[in-house]
């Protein structure tokens, strides 16, 4: 106990510079590997796993500083300006939630990346710890133009490690996924500086309030701006009809990068919750919940439409890419809800199904793998076809388990082979939202917070109404999907491996899958305590006042020689 | 004035979408480049109390610190990014384009020439 009381001491004497860290961290480990010869490979691996552990320390530091029972979002006022005129970084509950996210995953990638992958090109790791950084500012700052920045940072670093290991698949991916990258820049350009010219302030929390007061005639250009600025970001999230990008792309890249690449998605889902409750708010007057109807309705096809996807692919790299789609959209159909509850429910399915797509990226890559016995695509799978059935759709020769029991029964399962079944196993669980794992407890609060929006006992006489059945149906019908797509690709690599040796796996390949499949089964044990930290969390998104009246009474330090009062007029 | 910029955006931007959506790669950067001088027009149209015309950008002595009488400056700044970091992007676009063509020998955006009927 003295321990935690000795690092809340320490945090609270590094607050706020500390929240500086998640950003500062990589950049300057980018920096110092940039300086490194492509020959000094061991050193800037080295320093790559180190930033990750420290990031990922600091990252749940600043979780525990975030979550103290009387906690007000910490601001910190780059440049010393007062709150609507210089950049402002915040770190409140969603914000350290999705730090921690990133660096767990960054830290895995990183793990899974040194057993073979980060020397299949150069510059690996400075793109690798440039992305995270991208990702840790766009998760921290306050400032509209400051996220384009910190997206564009991600999206850069991203461009590069898609690219990583070259060949002529990740360079067609490359180019459709930076081109549909680029415009959705210019959109997010055009909807922040329209939102500026209409409320004069690139400062989020000085939006809502300005909204509130907009004068009449500015509401359908502010609703304009919102619907532009919002497909920027819901490009990046990957809603349906904006997703086509997305399997190609990262089922093209190496493993490492499509595992990280699943929290890409989520920085989309992230920027629209944030700015969706802070702008549209119930404080908005008539543009309270602006386009809630779009992102449940879009967010419910995505759904369908990961789902029939996992469905439909043959390939595992498809599989986890329309898995990412399939999560993506659950989170979008159900923030667009705005109730408290069901985005408490959502705050817990973002965590387990983003490290559970996260491992599936990376077990995709051990299982292709063992059965192409070392090449990296056997020649079936350039085209999406089954590999193991004929026209005929029966069996080949040789296939047939059912005939040979003798053999079977009692067969010995190598430790790798079964270290991979359960993986795949737990990635199902969670995937497709069976008991017991934590897939399951999310999708689980959020059906209860559509029955009961009010919570239970509360809500008595109020239906869910016609969108909120639906989506109830959608969430468990594309469950059964998603676990049929799995249960298939399971039998397939698993159980018709009867002439294949065992796969060679190593230490460092095994950890990482380990260690986000435990993560999951720790959000499962620890259930209480993290769906507790969500309500909080979607407590404080439904009232954002605190961080509004954080941010816009965020006191700069005082200069040596700063004068006692500039003048200063509002634009 | 707002009738020329304005003109000017949609122009940018009307030649911008339909290059995006032409198959050849040369097409989809030139495509990309319009749409990002379009934007950074419009950028720079989004101040404060409209187009800054006849402003004055830097303080003079003497003149009253407003809006009214100075250039907002914010949209500058931005904007002053906005063409930093698309012409980083565009350069970078650019040196994926040369790899597809030389990788696929054709400068079709899917690397495959469609078949002919």
């Amino acid at each position: 106990m003295t321990a935690l009381n000795a690092l809340t001491a320490l945090t609270e004497a590094l607050m706020p510079h500390l929240m500086l860290a998640p950003i500062l961290l990589p950049l300057l480990a980018a920096a110092l590997m940039l300086l490194l010869r492509e020959e000094r490979q061991r050193l800037k691996l080295a320093l790559n796993l180190g930033a990750c552990l420290l990031g990922l320390l600091v990252s749940i530091t600043l979780l525990f500083w975030a979550d103290r029972p009387d906690a007000t979002p910490d601001v910190y006022l780059a440049g010393n300006w007062r709150a609507p005129y210089g950049i402002a970084l915040v770190l409140d509950r969603l914000s350290a939630l999705m730090l921690v996210l990133t660096s767990t995953v960054a830290l895995a990638t990183a793990l899974f990346a040194a057993a073979r992958w980060h020397r299949a090109g150069v510059h690996f790791h400075p793109l690798f710890q440039l992305q995270v950084m991208g990702l840790c500012g766009a998760f921290l700052t306050a400032d509209l133009f400051n996220l384009f920045v910190f997206f564009e940072i991600m999206l850069a670093a991203s461009y590069g490690l898609l690219l990583h290991g070259s060949g002529r698949a990740r360079v067609q991916a490359g180019l459709h996924f930076i081109a549909i990258n680029l415009a959705a820049s210019s959109l997010f350009l055009i909807g922040a500086s329209m939102l500026y010219g209409i409320t004069g302030t690139l400062n989020m929390a000085d939006l809502g309030p300005r909204i509130a007061q907009l004068a009449e005639a500015d509401r359908g250009l502010l609703h304009a701006a919102a619907g532009i600025l919002a497909t920027a970001f819901l490009i990046k999230a990957a809603i349906w009809p904006l997703n086509f990008w997305l399997v190609p792309a990262y089922s093209a890249a190496t493993a490492p990068v499509g595992a990280l690449f699943a929290i890409m998605t989520k920085v989309g889902i992230y920027a629209i919750l944030r700015l969706w409750m802070l702008l549209f708010g119930e404080d908005a007057g008539e543009s309270a919940q602006f386009g809630s109807l779009w992102l449940v309705g879009g967010g419910m096809v995505t759904m369908a439409f990961g789902a029939l996807g996992m469905l439909g692919s043959q390939r595992l790299g498809h599989l986890a890419g329309f898995a990412a789609i399939f999560s993506s959209g659950t989170l979008l159909a159900a923030a667009g809800f705005g109730q408290p509850m069901l985005t408490a429910g959502l705050l817990y399915y973002l965590p387990s199904s983003t490290l559970a797509v996260c491992a599936l990226f990376l077990l995709t890559d051990l299982i292709d793998r063992w059965r192409n016995d070392g090449a990296n695509f056997a020649p079936y799978e350039e085209k999406d076809d089954a590999p193991f059935l004929n026209a005929q759709l029966v069996p080949a020769e040789g296939l047939n388990l059912d005939a040979d029991e003798e053999i079977l029964t009692g067969q010995v399962i190598p430790a790798a082979v079964a270290f991979l079944g359960l993986a795949f196993m737990v990635c199902t669980l969670v995937i497709s939202g069976l008991p017991p794992l934590s897939g399951f407890v999310g999708k689980f609060a959020m059906l209860t917070a559509l029955l009961n929006p009010l919570g239970l006992g509360a809500s008595s006489g109020l239906q869910p109404g016609p969108a909120g059945w639906m989506l109830m149906a959608l969430l468990i019908g594309t469950g059964l999907l998603g676990l049929i797509a799995l249960t298939r690709a399971g039998i397939r690599h698993f159980w018709t491996t009867h002439d294949r040796p065992a796969p060679q796996l190593r230490v460092l390949e095994g950890l990482p899958v380990a260690v986000l499949l435990l993560a999951c089964a720790a959000l499962t044990v620890q259930a209480g305590p993290a769906m507790r930290y969500a309500q909080s969390t979607a407590d404080a998104l439904h009232d954002p006042s605190a961080y509004v009246a954080a941010v816009m009474s965020a006191e700069p330090l005082p200069g040596p020689q700063t004068p006692a009062s500039l003048p200063m007029e509002s634009p | 004035m707002e009738i020329v910029i304005a003109l000017a955006i949609g122009v940018l931007t009307g030649s911008g979408v339909w290059l995006l959506l032409r198959p050849r790669t040369f097409q989809v950067i030139m495509g990309l480049a319009l749409l990002s001088y379009a934007v950074n027009l419009f950028i720079f149209s989004m101040g404060r109390l409209g187009l800054a015309l006849g402003k004055e950008p830097i303080l003079q002595a003497g003149l009253p610190t407003d809006l009214v009488h100075y250039a907002d400056p914010m949209p500058q700044a931005l904007t002053l990014t906005a063409i930093v970091i698309g012409f980083a992007m565009t350069a970078l676009f650019l040196v994926v384009i040369l790899a597809s063509r030389g990788m696929s020998g054709t400068d079709h955006v899917d690397g495959q020439e469609p078949p002919t009927p």
